[in-house]
């Protein structure tokens, strides 16, 4: 009854049939090249056009968006991977061309070891490590290699977004470009100077007690998935603070269209809908001074591999947690694996779920522009606006399945409670620590932490910020009746 | 090597009882798949029915002396909802006047043998029951649309005319509300499939639990079933014995939503919580402001509520009416005016809207 090879002939796709010609097809653009290349459905082109292409893309993400100020600190986070040395190559690219149209910012390279948690051994990292030097020495940038290990020696600082400091004399972009370039005659001679003054290595040494920890951290996370968050949220943490510790303003990621799509629905499977905008939007400002954005949202993985084979654009790989996994390992990897396979069978995949993720925002509240945020609702470990509020709560309880139960001695039965006075309704699974983490953090970080078998083996940053964050809602309650303004916590 | 004692070789081999977490009297049955917990039938049927009826107040799904049509389909989910619907109404004493509503799509070997659950159902709960058909609303079963349309579109069909004619069943009979029985994993697939199809206006009405009753006849649609995992409404009927029909539809193979279907499961055996995570992400998202959103409007021809000049069935039916079955699958607006005003199409139009693939 139903046949197994069906031909697509896509919903929304209202073409006409192309005609299959041969291997002569003319590049679509200057209709004079012989196309070395298919992209997107069908739309073949030369070797001139294509990276002609390539390049304005990146050039119009950027001169679109006017995030990104003359003159501006912007870290570029490199994982080694092909989109973002591609994305690297392309900052090369933008900054030495003599164009009047030149990129005008001030780029440094930061990458992040993180081979301690995934498992790898000294001599191995040390080669990776090796190999990527190579390529950013040729680039002239200022670059920071940073153990993934140097988490347990960060401050608390680290979870406290920061107040984007605007500039009172570059109020909007078109006045700051118009400002750089008459001054853009003073600071020639300098620049030159500057980029090799700037070589400077971050110490990649570490602690023997810190590669310990991080071992033992990464294996009481119980599941890939919790494992997984846990590094990016450890990962991040560690880029704002290398951006901040130098002053940079901005990070670029090179996170590219089928990646981000992956990240969607991976994040709509892990709860994190409230935040969807700002992990896959084109920029991110939970972090208040440091803005991320992702300059390579547009570009598919087939045009990215494309291009690094083209033009030989140099990277290397570095296996991942989930290098070599099984498909159902963990929630992130199924995820990409249903997107891919989904792909083949229907081609606007990707591009569809792309397309929905620029169609959602992040809901700020409401008092939060007028005063300082408080750090308190946010949440511990991603920043993102806490999405379990009082009213919600009633609904995650019945999404939890803890409705009182007769002579309830349910393990949830202290969620809400502050105190527990029958004795050995704590005692089961939970310790008092971990059930404190929860009221700090948002749906999803709650999921990645009751995944932990021990929540000591937090870095110490986050445990006494946890800490005093739980002080100061102690003293709160204890204020409350006095105080006069409604504080948005 | 040491020596077993007998003692120790029986411990090996007989199973200990698990007592239940939650009396701790009775044994355990059944580990909830929700929470893990070990549980007996009683308290399983109470946490699910008082999970059920906390739903419905803190919603504020009904109000008292409504007249409430369930959505009786025969199978699992519409059964359980009737019983606990009706456990519920006594229980608690909602004051709602209950009544079963079932459609029949014309599947032969499919729908007539659920409809016979349902009028087992009807007699067991002691509920009026009605039933409307698509053969007397529309003048078409499912079994000859399948033969003119195809079996990769006709869940589009059987969907939108289904809509409808619950719609104008319950207008019918007079009723105020309508339930349904979409459990939590129909919402979670719902949510993915908006995502993956790019819908972003059904995306964001997916995950609220009853639909906006601003006038224009449009009868209120809920599902109290929305927290209750499709697993643990199985575990439910079958302790309690209820009677239900399980096939899967004929004709639902090939339909686009199997692929979200597949990856919710295999997303639920990672992570248990994960269709609760998807409904928790679908309900917090939130979608830029002017964003094209569709605008509800009324259909001139048949005057149900609708976003375009036609509403969806009219212009489905019209497209089967005219032997053109592609009309209505895709967008086609430019088409409407034509089709309202009976002009004839071009003969390229024709041809583009008859094409079908079996």
């Amino acid at each position: 009854m139903c046949q197994v090879e069906e031909d697509y002939n896509g919903l929304e796709c209202n073409q006409e049939k192309i005609p299959v010609s041969g291997l002569n097809r003319k590049c679509m653009k200057c209709k004079e090249g012989t196309a070395v290349l298919i992209i997107r459905v069908s739309d073949a082109f030369c070797r001139s056009c294509f990276k002609e292409y390539f390049i304005h893309k990146f050039r119009a993400m950027l001169g679109k968006n006017r995030v990104i100020f003359p003159q501006e600190k912007v870290l570029l986070a490199v994982s080694g991977g092909a989109a973002s040395c591609t994305m690297l190559s392309q900052v090369q690219e933008g900054l030495s061309r003599d164009a009047p149209k030149k990129l005008r910012f001030m780029p440094g390279i930061v990458y992040i070891d993180d081979g301690g948690a995934c498992g790898r051994s000294e001599d191995e990292r040390q080669t990776s490590i090796s190999q990527l030097k190579n390529i950013f020495t040729q680039t002239g940038f200022p670059y920071f290699i940073v153990p993934l290990e140097k988490v347990f020696s960060l401050p608390t600082s680290v979870l406290v977004p920061g107040t984007s400091d605007p500039d009172p004399s570059n109020p909007c972009y078109k006045q700051a470009v118009d400002k750089y370039l008459k001054e853009k005659q003073k600071l020639r001679e300098e620049e030159a100077v500057c980029a090799v003054a700037q070589l400077n290595l971050e110490d990649s040494a570490y602690l023997p007690e810190h590669k310990l920890a991080l071992q033992r951290l990464f294996s009481s996370l119980k599941t890939l998935s919790a494992k997984q968050e846990m590094l990016q949220t450890l990962r991040q943490h560690l880029i704002l603070h290398v951006a901040r510790e130098n002053s940079y303003s901005k990070v670029m990621m090179g996170e590219s269209c089928s990646r981000l799509a992956v990240k969607l629905l991976s994040n709509i499977a892990l709860g994190r809908g409230a935040a969807l905008a700002s992990d896959t939007g084109f920029s991110d400002p939970r972090f208040g001074d440091v803005v991320i954005v992702r300059p390579m949202r547009d570009y598919s993985s087939k045009e990215i591999t494309f291009y690094n084979r083209m033009f030989h654009v140099p990277s290397v790989f570095i296996p991942g947690l989930d290098t070599k996994s099984h498909d159902k390992a963990s929630i992130q990897r199924l995820t990409e694996s249903f997107v891919t396979n989904l792909q083949a069978d229907f081609p606007s995949t990707v591009s569809t779920i792309y397309r929905t993720s620029e169609k959602l925002h992040t809901v700020r509240p409401p008092q939060s522009q007028s005063t300082e945020p408080e750090p308190a609702s946010k949440c511990l470990l991603c920043l993102c606006a806490l999405d379990t509020t009082a009213e919600q709560l009633s609904q995650l309880r019945l999404q939890e399945g803890s409705v009182d139960l007769v002579a309830g001695s349910s393990d949830q039965c202290c969620v809400e409670d502050q105190t527990c006075g029958t004795s050995g309704c704590c005692s089961s699974k939970r310790t008092p620590v971990q059930q404190d983490l929860k009221t700090l953090l948002c749906y999803s970080c709650r999921l990645t932490v009751k995944d932990m078998a021990a929540v000591n083996t937090l870095p110490p940053y986050i445990l006494t910020e946890a800490e005093k964050r739980q002080r100061r809602s102690q003293m709160k309650v204890e204020i409350s009746e006095y105080l006069l303004e409604e504080d948005q916590d | 090597m040491k020596l077993w004692t007998s003692r120790s070789l029986l411990l090996r081999f007989v199973i200990m009882p698990v007592q239940c977490s939650n009396c701790e009297q009775k044994r355990a049955v059944l580990k909830r798949p929700k929470t893990g917990h070990s549980l007996c039938k009683d308290c399983f049927f109470w946490a699910f029915e008082e999970e059920i009826h906390q739903t419905i107040t803190s919603a504020g799904l009904f109000n008292r002396g409504e007249t409430v049509a369930i959505g009786a389909s025969g199978g699992k989910d519409s059964t359980v909802l009737a019983h606990v619907m009706k456990l519920l109404n006594e229980r608690y004493d909602y004051g709602l006047k209950l009544l079963l509503l079932s459609v029949d799509e014309g599947i032969t070997g499919y729908r007539d043998d659920s409809l016979e659950t349902v009028k087992r159902n009807q007699q067991q709960y002691e509920l009026p029951l009605k039933i409307v058909s698509y053969e007397e609303l529309y003048g078409w079963t499912m079994d000859a649309i399948v033969k003119q349309v195809g079996l990769k579109n006709n869940c589009t069909f059987c969907g939108v005319f289904r809509r409808q004619a619950l719609d104008r069943g319950a207008m019918m009979l007079n009723v105020d509300k309508i339930c349904t029985g979409h459990n939590a994993d129909d919402v979670a697939e719902t949510v993915l499939m908006n995502v993956l199809r790019g819908d972003i206006a059904r995306l964001r009405r997916c995950t609220a639990i009853s639909t906006s009753s601003e006038g224009d006849g449009a009868i209120p649609r809920c599902k109290p079933l929305k927290y209750a995992y499709e697993k643990e409404i199985v575990l439910y009927a079958y302790f309690k014995k209820l009677d239900y029909f399980s096939t899967e539809c004929i004709y639902s193979p090939n339909a686009y939503r199997g692929h979200a279907r597949a990856f919710l499961k295999d997303l639920e055996s990672v992570r248990p919580s994960a269709i609760i995570d998807v409904i928790h992400s679908g309900e917090t998202l939130s979608v830029k402001e002017g964003v094209k959103m569709p605008v509800q409007g009324t259909c001139s021809r048949c005057g149900y509520i609708s976003s375009q000049a036609l509403c969806k069935s009219c212009v489905l039916l019209e497209g089967l009416n005219r032997g053109l079955p592609k009309l209505g699958i895709g967008k086609h607006h430019r088409l409407h005016g034509k089709i309202l005003a009976q002009e004839p199409l071009t003969e390229q139009e024709e041809r583009k809207l008859k094409a079908v693939d079996f």
